[in-house]
């Protein structure tokens, strides 16, 4: 009798002492729900190219991108800054795998919009999935005059058709870790109209960017379009562009070298006329890179719902 | 005196221990630049009231907040989330017995422990008050202050003006009996 009760007195006094441990174990697991990774990339822009980052639901995100003039301009250009090309634009967050964007570049005075939209979305826990996989569909048309169009001849007609181009662009990004990420994202860029015969209408580029963040505000990103031979004249380039995301609060400012001047699918891909060879050469062989930066400045302007306090 | 022995354990086995797993702590930091605000509604906690033990466990990553990259950036650039998910506490509550608690009414309690937030423990010594309603319903509510530099939460020069030095924390759990 006596070691029955010292048994289950022992047994009782365990029960207690490990429940007094750790009290919440009663608990079991908990149940979270699918917990997506966020902040690949410090703002829905590499440099020039979509980054797999979505504006969140709600939030007006207004974006100015700003590229010097060629800083192998010498002196006499002020090394780039007599010459700019800026584009200034909106995003929104329609909801937090939906957004869209509008935008106005002085490159050819431009008008583009895109929608972007996230298929999968790369998952720490609760879930499975290793990438996040997203589509962004742009079209542009340039405002210019009639006689300023580059096509431009007297007996030509000047169809509104000829203005537009477009571009679809497959993300495929994952965050490998709090420091590193990185992205392919090939995609086509559709000309309604191009200068020859023997240039093709669509161009296939296979392109990928990365970062890699060195302090809790500041990344360094790299990005590159690599568009297949044979579709573009040999004196466009192809683009790259190296650069850092510094963030302050509701801003992020992206500093960078890039050898394109312009800001939207078509201008960057098809039309980059800078080359890095040329970086440390006089302006007379042409172009080389140009410092620019964007500025991102988010606005809340829609709250989802969320637990009431 | 098996019988005894046996009916003795399981009325102490059947403690008087109290659970939620959806408790709610929310807090603010307040500055003459900004006000910032944040909720969190899927805090666990366990309440051993004959012990009088108390332990949270708080998600960091399920505080929302009115603007999502503020969201964003407490998890990545404060708190490290992915690094240190959750906080918690383990502490005692005193001022009110497992009897009180079946009779409505009102009783302050005193909560002391330790706090753990972004991998650093500290002492806590708060002030509360439970609550017990006409339907049997508990709760139990506190109000403290954290500093963020004693829980090495780095903020930096250019944002110092808009966080505040202490941030006032207010937890609301409604425990039900386990």
């Amino acid at each position: 009798m006596r070691i029955i009760l010292s048994v289950l007195a022992s047994i009782f006094f365990i029960g207690i002492a490990s429940s007094q441990d750790d009290l919440l174990n009663l608990l079991g697991e908990e149940e979270t729900g699918p917990e997506y990774t966020t902040a690949s990339f410090k703002t829905t822009r590499v440099i020039n190219g979509h980054s797999l980052e979505n504006t969140a639901h709600g939030v007006l995100d207004f974006k100015i991108g700003h590229r010097f003039g060629p800083a192998n301009g010498g002196a006499a250009q002020a090394y780039g800054l007599d010459g700019a090309t800026v584009r200034l634009g909106l995003d929104y967050g329609v909801t937090d795998r939906l957004m869209i964007g509008l935008g106005r570049s002085s490159y050819q005075k431009t008008v583009d919009g895109f929608v972007k939209y996230k298929f999968l979305r790369q998952c720490d826990a609760g879930c499975a999935m290793p990438v996040t996989l997203a589509l962004v569909a742009a079209s542009s048309v340039t405002t210019l005059g009639a006689t300023e169009v580059p096509w431009y001849s007297p007996d030509r007609t000047d169809y509104f058709t000829h203005r537009l181009s477009h571009a679809f662009t497959l993300i495929v990004g994952r965050k490998f870790s709090e420091r590193i990420s990185f992205q392919l994202n090939p995609g086509v860029v559709h000309r309604n109209l191009v200068a020859g015969t023997e240039d093709p209408n669509d161009v296939i580029h296979v392109s990928g960017a990365g970062r890699v963040k060195l302090t809790k505000r500041v990344a360094f990103n790299a990005e590159y379009f690599h568009v297949l031979r044979d579709q573009i004249p040999d004196n466009f380039k192809n683009s790259l562009s190296i650069g850092f995301d510094i963030e302050t609060g509701g801003h992020v400012f992206q500093l960078h070298f890039t050898n394109s001047a312009g800001l939207f699918e078509r201008a960057f891909i098809t039309e980059t006329t800078g080359d890095w060879a040329n970086a440390f050469q006089p302006a007379s062989r042409g172009g080389g890179f140009q410092f620019g930066f964007n500025i991102s400045r988010v606005f809340t302007v829609h709250e989802p719902k969320r637990p009431k306090g | 005196m098996i019988l005894a022995t046996a009916t003795i354990s399981s009325a102490t086995l059947a403690q008087d221990r109290y659970m939620t797993r959806t408790g709610h702590v929310e807090f603010h930091s307040s500055t003459s630049m900004e006000d910032i605000h944040a909720d969190n509604d899927k805090v666990t906690s366990v309440w051993d009231v004959s012990a009088g033990v108390v332990e949270f466990a708080v998600l960091i990553k399920a505080f929302t907040f009115e603007k999502a990259l503020m969201q964003e950036h407490f998890n990545e650039n404060y708190m490290d989330s992915n690094t240190f998910p959750k906080a918690n506490f383990k502490g005692n509550i005193k001022g009110v017995s497992a009897e009180q608690l079946k009779t409505a009414g009102s009783y302050p309690v005193a909560v002391e422990g330790k706090i753990t937030i972004h991998g650093v423990e500290q002492p806590l010594i708060a002030k509360g008050t439970v609550t017990v309603d006409a339907t049997g319903g508990i709760r139990a509510e506190s109000d403290f202050a954290v500093k963020p530099s004693d829980h090495d939460i780095k903020i930096p020069g250019a944002v110092r003006k808009n966080i505040a030095e202490e941030i006032q924390v207010k937890v609301r759990m409604d425990y039900t009996k386990m």
